[in-house]
């Protein structure tokens, strides 16, 4: 048999139907839900008398437009209220495997809570009207972000319509230096190939640098995927992956373990398997990373200064530098680390597992944010991430820093809530996208790890978390 | 689903890279649990002078004059042409569904991002892809030439000038040219492989239990 990738088995593995010009008909096993992305897929359903096909794939959660705090005041927002008890009713009527609904113990981010409870597991597809569900390909799953009407389509046939990616290997070898992270070795593959340089491909990420990434470290690497255009990132499968499932209330238990582990661990690409594309990385030369524009390939080094669209040749490369310049006010050639910040904000599917909240507080201990700095908030992904930091008193320093500690959900990465920057704000964050008004209108974003983003709200300016004393 | 077969429409000419789906439709619109009453907020950051909210009437704000759609010559466009990477971003399906609900048939771009790519079929819009030449051609044309139309033939699979003096050929993948020619559902059409699909999913759950 010829050598295959992880992608090329998962793929293989989940293939129904496939009609002749390759339009292909996949198996889902898991179906993320929460309340934006499918209100009108639950209405499609009903509109056509439709009925789920399996209520044990689906695992909902209320996320995107949940408050982060005075919980006991419920939503405040009639608009978001209305769509958060619209998912409420949608579950009542439709059913699901597991529900988390507002203010739920367990409710958190949808990329947080699947991985977190064991209902994310390899080998899998893992569907969500999300794009950030490229983040589950950390356990060899086949993960990715879905529009509602295919979100309806799931919900009525249990599978997807799909045509097969190209295969990407990004290599990322060697030791990771002190002071940078899963989030920068990302970055610096966006910088690298650019924001659509994996449109079309399915992205293995491998190396030393990804075996040695814990499955939070992973899971960041894969969820910022989409942001070089891959619908699709994944790591293999190794002792990594099936530590961290080990005991998680969904993942197999008993006899089912023991077979559940033997399949996973096929679950690599084989020897000799044929990338379309490799892109190899040394980790070793990773700076910390900082975005300046409104694309996340707009990023630098924090020891670089911000670009001049003098030098640039292309056209349209040269009026897109323009226009973001302008928007993020700033001025070229100015050193990253003198630009200075108004917030900070520390969460996200990217960045709010428990060891972002560990590197994030280990670097504001003992210190005070800075006076320029008008909010720093720090959102952890879900209610079990937040119990283990206040277990580990890891609020205690965050609020003693100044630093506000808040309810679990999306936040301010997308602004769905009230959690948002003012026109001109500009702010450090541990999110995915720096798009104009992402987090906010007019607001700007610059994209940093969570000890960068936790640094810069101590000193007011972006800071070599690598000298951080 | 809205049947293409042949579109003759304006040509609206945005001039920019990566255009992301946060600027096509904002977030505070993703609030709404309806598929339609995008239109009058697509592009709403670039279009209104003002913050737009999805409980504010939208007639009356002020209108930012140096974004294109607002110029008056661009008025009625249901043909949309940018540069690479449109799309990009979320996968909100809320932008397909404003650029549609606004008017807008097509789209016409060197690359796309790969969910909006997907999602636009399911609003019976196709989104064409073109050479980068042949799209710089086009932004040439609609800067030349005021009323700058095109006719785009789904069957044909050609985007042409409507005095035919210049066509472009572009792919499409048969199974959504055929859904698009004839304004099929794809619920429908995958649940005719429903007895396919129990069977597949039998075997899975003796294989693999623990996904049940």
């Amino acid at each position: 048999m010829t050598a295959q990738t992880l992608y090329d088995k998962l793929w293989q593995s989940h293939t129904v139907h496939m009609e002749d010009d390759g339009t292909t008909m996949l198996y889902i096993d898991r179906h993320l839900v929460h309340e934006v992305t499918s209100p009108q897929a639950y209405e499609g359903l009903k509109l056509a008398g439709r009925k789920l096909w399996r209520t044990g794939s689906v695992v909902a959660t209320a996320d995107h437009n949940t408050p982060t705090d005075h919980w006991d005041l419920g939503i405040q927002d009639p608009i978001a209220r209305t769509q958060v008890e619209q998912l409420d009713t949608n579950i009542k009527e439709f059913g699901a495997k597991v529900y988390f609904p507002f203010r739920h113990e367990n409710q958190g981010i949808v990329h947080v809570i699947g991985p977190e409870n064991g209902v994310t597991l390899p080998g899998m597809t893992v569907v969500c009207g999300d794009s950030h569900t490229s983040t589950h390909g950390a356990f060899a799953c086949l993960a990715h972000g879905i529009g509602t009407s295919e979100v309806e389509h799931v919900l009525a046939t249990q599978t997807l319509l799909s045509k097969k990616m190209k295969n990407m290997r990004v290599d990322i070898e060697g030791a990771i230096p002190r002071g940078v992270t899963a989030k920068d070795l990302a970055l610096a593959v966006i910088g690298k190939i650019g924001t659509a340089g994996g449109a079309g491909y399915a992205i293995e990420f491998s190396g030393s640098a990804v075996r040695a990434l814990s499955m939070e470290g992973r899971m960041t690497l894969c969820n910022m995927s989409i942001e070089a255009g891959a619908r699709a990132g994944m790591v293999a499968v190794d002792e990594t992956t099936i530590q961290y499932l080990k005991g998680r209330t969904y993942a197999p238990k008993g006899e089912q373990w023991g077979r559940a582990v033997d399949y996973w661990r096929t679950l690599v690409s084989d020897a000799g398997a044929v990338f379309d594309r490799t892109v190899t990385v040394n980790a070793g030369e990773v700076e910390p990373q900082v975005t300046w524009g409104t694309s996340p390939e707009m990023v630098l080094s924090i020891e670089d200064r911000v670009p001049d669209p003098d030098k640039e040749k292309d056209a349209v490369r040269r009026e897109g530098m323009e226009r973001a310049l302008v928007y993020m006010g700033l001025k070229p050639n100015t050193p990253i680390s003198q630009i200075m910040i108004d917030k900070v904000f520390i969460g996200s599917c990217t960045n709010s597992r428990i060891e972002d909240l560990r590197a994030a507080a280990a670097v504001v201990r003992g210190k005070r944010k800075a006076a320029n700095v008008v909010l720093a908030m720090v959102v952890p992904g879900s209610g079990p991430v937040k119990v283990q930091a206040e277990k580990e008193g890891l609020h205690k320093i965050f609020i003693d820093a100044g630093f506000e500690w808040r309810e679990p959900g999306c936040s301010m990465c997308l602004a769905m809530n009230a959690d948002r920057l003012q026109p001109g704000e500009r702010c450090a964050s541990t999110s995915n996208r720096n798009f104009e008004g992402r987090q906010g209108t007019g607001g700007r974003t610059h994209l940093v790890s969570p000890e960068m983003a936790a640094a810069a709200g101590i000193a007011g300016h972006f800071v070599d978390v690598r000298q951080w004393r | 689903m809205d049947k293409f077969t042949v579109h003759n429409g304006l040509v609206l000419p945005l001039d920019r890279a990566n255009v992301d789906t946060d600027a096509i439709i904002p977030k505070q619109f993703l609030k709404s649990i309806k598929r339609s009453g995008f239109g009058p907020n697509l592009f709403d950051a670039w279009r209104y002078l003002d913050e737009g909210q999805p409980d504010k009437p939208n007639a009356g704000r002020p209108l930012n004059p140096d974004f294109i759609m607002n110029k008056p010559q661009y008025r009625g466009a249901t043909i949309l042409i940018a540069r690479e990477n449109f799309g990009c971003g979320s996968s909100r399906e809320h932008a397909p569904w404003a650029l549609h609900d606004y008017g807008f048939r097509a789209v016409i771009a060197p690359s796309y991002a790969d969910i909006f790519f997907n999602n636009c079929y399911q609003n019976g819009m196709v989104p064409i892809v073109l050479k980068a030449s042949e799209v710089d051609q086009l932004f040439h044309d609609a800067a030349a030439f005021p009323g700058f139309k095109l006719v785009i033939d789904l069957g044909e699979q050609a985007v042409a000038y409507p005095d035919g003096s210049k066509r472009f050929r572009f792919e499409i993948d048969a199974f959504r040219k055929f859904c698009l020619l004839n304004g099929l559902d794809d619920i429908g059409l995958t649940l005719r492989h429903a007895d396919k699909i129990k069977a597949f999913e039998e075997l899975r759950r003796a294989e693999q239990p623990w996904l049940f």
